[in-house]
This record gives C-alpha cells, structure tokens and sequence, in this order.
C-alpha cells in the first residue's frame, strides 16, 4: 500500500507554472529520487508536500489522510520531516538542542507540567535528551553534543540536520540535496547511511539529487521533473536510458553515454 | 564540602563590604561595593550550594540590614528588583523569541492601572455603590488577576502583528504603547476611568497580614517603617519567581521552540513548532511578567500618571536586555540591576561629588591658564543631567565591543 501519494499537483507563481499534475507514490521501504535540472520544481514540490506551500489542484494523501492545507508543524506531526537545500539549522543553539526540537511534538509537557516540574516533564525531558543521544550518535556528533550548530563543519552541519529530521520520529524523510557540496565518497557514505535508515528509522525517503549517478545506486525508483512537469518515472535503468531525459539534462543531440558518466 | 579558599576569600568580601557599609552608611561608593558581592559570588569557582547559601544571606540578611542604616538602599534595590522583572519578560519577547518590541512598557502600564483604579477612590466614578477603594486584602488577588490580564492584553497584541517581521513588528508595538498612554492620558471623560494626566492616588498598599504576628511577638513597629522592608521582600519574592519561571521555560521544549522560531521560523515550523501558538505564548509569558510588577509598581508609588509609562522606559529596559546579552538570563539581570544602579547611584553620586566640590571653594593654579576656582564649574556639569548621553555612550561603545552583552547565552555542560 502508498505510504504517500500526490495525485496532480499544480503550483502556479503568477504567469509560472512551477508544477503542472505531478503525480508521485511512495511505498513503504522504498527510496526514491527527484530528480531533475534547475529550476525544475523538485524543492516546490518539498515545500507543497510539507505545506509551505498550497497546491493550486491536486491531492495529497499520507496513510489514508489527506495533508492538503495543513500547516507545516502538523505535517510533521503526521510524520513527515525534512531537510533544507540550503541548511537551516538553528544557529545559536546547540547540537543536542538542535535535536531536541526536532522532537518538540514527540514531548507533551504542558505549560503547568514545565512550570511546576512535574515528575511526568521531568521524564519526558530525560527520556528525550537519550534519545537525541542516540541520534548524535549515528549522526556522528558524539562529542559535540555541546557545540554551537554554527561551529561545525559544512559535512557536520549536513548530517546534524538528517538527525534533527531524524527526530520528529518521521514514516517519511524528505532529503533537499542531502549531498551537495560533498565529494563522490562522502556523498556514496552518506547514501549508504541513507540505506541503513529504512526499516530502523523512516519506512520511506523521497529525496532531491542533483548527482545522479549517487542516486541511480541506491534508489528504488527515480522520478524526473522538467519545467514543473514529471518527464519520467521508473527503474534508475530505465530512467537513464530515457531520451527525454537525455535531453532534459543535456540538451537535445547528445549520446546516451553521456548522461551515464 | 571542602572550604578552600576562594570560600574565605568571597566570604571575606562580603563582611568587609558590609561593614565598609554600616561605617560610612552614606557613601555611595561603599554600597556599590557591597552590591558587586553578588557579581562575586556569582563568578567566584565555588559549587552552586555554596553561591545559592551566600546569594540568599546577602538577599535575606545583610541587604535589608544595611537599609535599616540608609533605607535609599531598600529604594534601590526595590527598583532593581522591579527591573530586574521587567527585563526578564522583556527578555522572553525579545531574547528568546525574536521579536523586537519597543512597547513593553504599555504592559507594565496595564498592571499599574489595574490596581490603581480598583485599589483606589478612582473606580467610584464609573462604578456605582461607593465599594472603592477595595481593601488592601485585594493586592494579592489582583496581582494573580494582572499575570492572566497581561497574558491576555500581550496574546491580543500578538494576533493582530503576528504577519509582521522586524522592523514592522517593532513599529507596531511602538504605536501599541503609544495607543496604551495616550489612552490613560484621555480617559477622565466622557467617563473617568483613569484620571487623565492628574494620575491616580492614593492607591492602597499591600496588607500587612503578618503585623499581628508581630505585635504577638513584641515588636511594635509603626506601618511607614515596615513597609520598605515589607515591598523589598515582595519584589524579592517575584524578581526571584520570575527568575525560576524564565529558566524553566528556557530549559523545556517551549524554551527551545522559542529559541528556534528565533533563529529560523521556517525551519522551526518544518520541525514540527506551531510556530503562531508558540509566538503568542512568548508574548503573553512575557507580558504578563510586567503586568504583574506593574501593579507592584503602582502600590509602591501610592501615586501613578501616564509619565511614568514613556517610550523612554520601554527603551531603557530594551537597552539592559540588549546590555546584558539578549537571551540570557543572568545578562538580563545583571543588565537590568547595572543600569539601574548607574541611573539612581553612580549618575546621582558623582553630581553629589561635583556639588561638594564645588562648594568647597578651592583654587586649583593651572600653569598657563592662571587660577581656576573650582566653584566655578557651571551646574550643567552635573552627570545626573547627561543620564541619557552618558547611557547612550554606553550603549555606542558595548555595540562597538561587544555587541553580543556582558553575559551572552552559555552553551550548557553536561546533560
């Protein structure tokens, strides 16, 4: 069964038409890639799917709800997190608080129960400093869990925000160009830690990637966007073979192999 | 408990600054000297036991001693305790939440005149039946009744200006405290709720609830004497619950939503922050922490008109928060205490110090220049008359140096 399901999104910016019926499924275990050139719309439709945005037509449905017109904070509550293409940390706070409000709708301290101390806060409050322990851990930040977020490194920075998505306790990861900056290498180990993610933490992650050759590796199913609207969808083999794909990315007249390498 | 020496040595201090008080009991300096022990106790290496003992003997103790020998210091500290409140609400808004508001004061306002209308004659005159003033018995249910007015009037506030960024935001809550004095400065007709700008008096005090105690005991002590010992305990009492309340907050995943609205609202809604409700509560939190000494403030006085709700006092307690180093909160209370002390002593003092000087009639022979007879130095030299500028240059040169306050936000140790 979909975990999640977009059925015709549009957006339209004034004379733009930043998405045009896209359609998109993700079931659970999968990973599946966004992918396509500047300006295609894959982080618009982030921000659609995560109700930054209001679809113009179309429907969302997650686990047999429909998200659409919810505000942010309770698409996240209904289990769907993410990360920013450009990280947005929160800078003057640190690594563990980072964490921390990542879970705020996964701790129910009420105003009283905070002012008074209450014994039921007072676990909450422990019992979540473990767990964003737990995700230091794996987000390879043990150590650090002091630090200013604006004193790591750029990497550091990139991992602290998986780990902060991490911890809303999501079914859905959305990653916005998890490895942008990153060399080959760490972008081939953080995707593996992507792998290592489905089942343990998240039962799905749709992510955004500009290289697509770190996709083709670990992904169920690619999805291509081109101008807001989805050109292709299917099996990374087939995805790349696809011409039009070819010629999304590098202009009409070029040679399958290109698009490999 | 092992006693080193830092112990004898902050121990130490405090006697001696004591007793340099109790010797020269109108000597500005020597107070001053007293009033940096509790800076010492709070940077000496000692364990927290140790600084909350020394904190609550000098609060407890020895302050309300040293103003049985002058009771300006009891004024003195009853200001710095009223401040220190305000600049911890403030704090919330501005420090913790992000948003900028030049307007504070109009909540404080708010809780003065709640209590000054109904604590005094004034509500006869829109209300019938003649049950004004309440009993002074009514002080401590009006001061539970401003924290829920101040919530109240701050969420409102909050509805209307919520869209607005920045610099919109502080313009709005400029006009807001604006609207607020301009509305207690007109209100005398068609119906006289606030008394215009004649202000409002008397205003009933506190009760003395605890003088037949007293008299059981063998004390006799007459009302005028007791009650600044009686609103220094008071505001100690709600300086330090607002302390306890902000930290609380601070350290809880409300604390932590406001911190991250603060740094990036669109993040923090993505991570799940119902950043609007949240946004409302700081303002409201942070209100009502003014309401609240505002009717302090107003029982205090016994007298109240609008002057003492300016844009300059919301200015004044933006600057200690700013001074101090916005979100946090010992910066917020050291900011708060160290201008007040520098408006109502340092300032005063050195004015004090020039007059003696210049009644003392003594010739200083400059060479090149001839004699200057120091008695004439023109009384605009006094400093008490360039409060603002010398607080401006202040503020100049901490932005220049240290922009981020004298106590900036500490990464926490240990979890």
């Amino acid at each position: 069964m979909a975990l999640l399901e977009l059925r015709g999104i549009s957006k339209r910016f004034g004379g733009l038409q930043a998405l045009n019926r896209v359609d998109l499924t993700l079931e659970d275990g999968m990973i599946a890639a966004l992918i396509g050139p500047n300006g295609a719309g894959k982080t618009t439709l982030f921000h659609t799917l995560t109700g930054i945005y209001r679809p113009d037509e179309g429907e969302i449905h997650f686990i047999g709800r429909s998200l659409v017109g919810l505000k942010p904070d309770k698409i996240t509550g209904a289990g769907i997190s993410r990360t920013f293409q450009n990280i947005r940390l929160f800078a003057h706070m640190t690594v563990l608080e980072n964490i921390l409000v990542g879970m705020h709708c996964r701790i129910s301290t009420s105003l009283w129960g905070i002012l008074l101390q209450s014994q039921g806060a007072h676990r909450q409050e422990r019992d979540a400093a473990r767990r964003a322990m737990e995700l230091i851990e794996l987000a390879g930040l043990r150590g650090k869990e002091n630090e200013w977020a604006h004193q790591l490194s750029y990497g550091e920075q990139r991992r602290l925000e998986i780990a902060r998505a991490l911890a809303a306790n999501p079914k859905v990861l959305l990653l916005d160009e998890p490895t942008a900056g990153m060399n080959t290498t760490e972008a081939q180990s953080l995707m593996m830690l992507f792998k290592d993610l489905i089942g343990r933490y998240v039962q799905a992650v749709l992510l955004i990637e500009h290289n697509m050759r770190v996709v083709m590796g670990i992904s169920h199913r690619v999805y291509v966007l081109d101008y807001g609207e989805k050109i292709a969808e299917g099996h990374p083999d087939e995805v790349r073979r696809d011409p039009r794909v070819i010629e999304a990315y590098l202009g009409p007249g070029t040679w399958v192999g290109d698009a490999q390498s | 408990m092992k006693v080193g020496l830092t112990h004898v040595g902050v121990v130490a201090y405090i006697i001696a600054s004591s007793a340099l008080v109790f010797v020269f009991p109108q000597s500005v300096l020597a107070f001053l000297c007293f009033e940096a022990s509790l800076l010492v106790i709070y940077y000496a290496s000692v364990d927290q036991t140790t600084k909350f003992c020394l904190g609550t003997i000098v609060l407890l103790v020895l302050l309300p001693l040293l103003g049985s020998v002058n009771g300006y210091y009891l004024e003195v500290a009853i200001q710095v305790g009223i401040f220190v409140a305000l600049a911890l609400g403030l704090n919330i808004v501005v420090g913790f939440v992000g948003l900028l508001n030049l307007g504070f004061v109009a909540f404080y306002a708010i809780g003065a005149y709640l209590w000054a209308i109904f604590g005094s004659p004034q509500a006869n005159h829109f209300l019938p039946g003649n049950l004004f003033p309440l009993s002074s018995v009514w002080f401590f249910p009006f001061l539970l009744l401003s924290v829920g007015v101040g919530a109240l009037t701050g969420a409102l506030l909050g509805l209307p200006v919520l869209r607005l960024r920045g610099d919109y935001l502080a313009v709005v809550t400029l006009g807001f405290a604006e609207v607020v004095r301009a509305l207690v400065n007109n209100f005398d007709k068609p119906i006289n709720i606030t008394n215009g700008p004649k202000g409002i008096t008397p205003i009933e005090k506190p009760p003395l609830f605890f003088q037949p105690l007293l008299e059981f005991l063998g004390f006799s002590v007459n009302p005028s004497t007791l009650y600044p010992f009686y609103f220094y305990f008071l505001v100690l009492f709600i300086a330090m619950l607002t302390v306890v309340v902000a930290r609380r907050l601070e350290e809880s995943r409300i604390g932590r939503a406001w911190k991250a609205i603060r740094e990036d609202e669109i993040a923090a809604a993505a991570m799940g922050i119902p950043v609007v409700r949240m946004k409302l509560l700081g303002l409201a939190v942070g209100a009502s922490f003014a309401s609240a000494v505002g009717v302090l403030f107003a029982a205090k006085q016994v007298f109240i008109n609008p002057e003492s709700f300016t844009f300059m006092e919301s200015i004044g307690v933006l600057a200690m928060v700013i001074l101090g180093g916005m979100g946090s909160i010992p910066g917020a209370i050291l900011g708060a205490t160290g201008v007040t002390i520098l408006n109502l002593q340092v300032l005063k003092g050195l004015s004090l110090w020039l007059n003696s000087v210049r009644q003392s009639g003594i010739v200083l022979s400059i060479p090149l220049f001839g004699d200057f007879t120091l008695s004439q130095i023109p009384a605009q030299f006094e400093p008490a008359k360039y409060e603002r500028m010398v607080f401006g240059l202040i503020l100049i040169l901490m932005m220049m140096f240290r922009p981020q306050g004298v106590l900036p936000p500490r990464q926490k140790r240990g979890h």
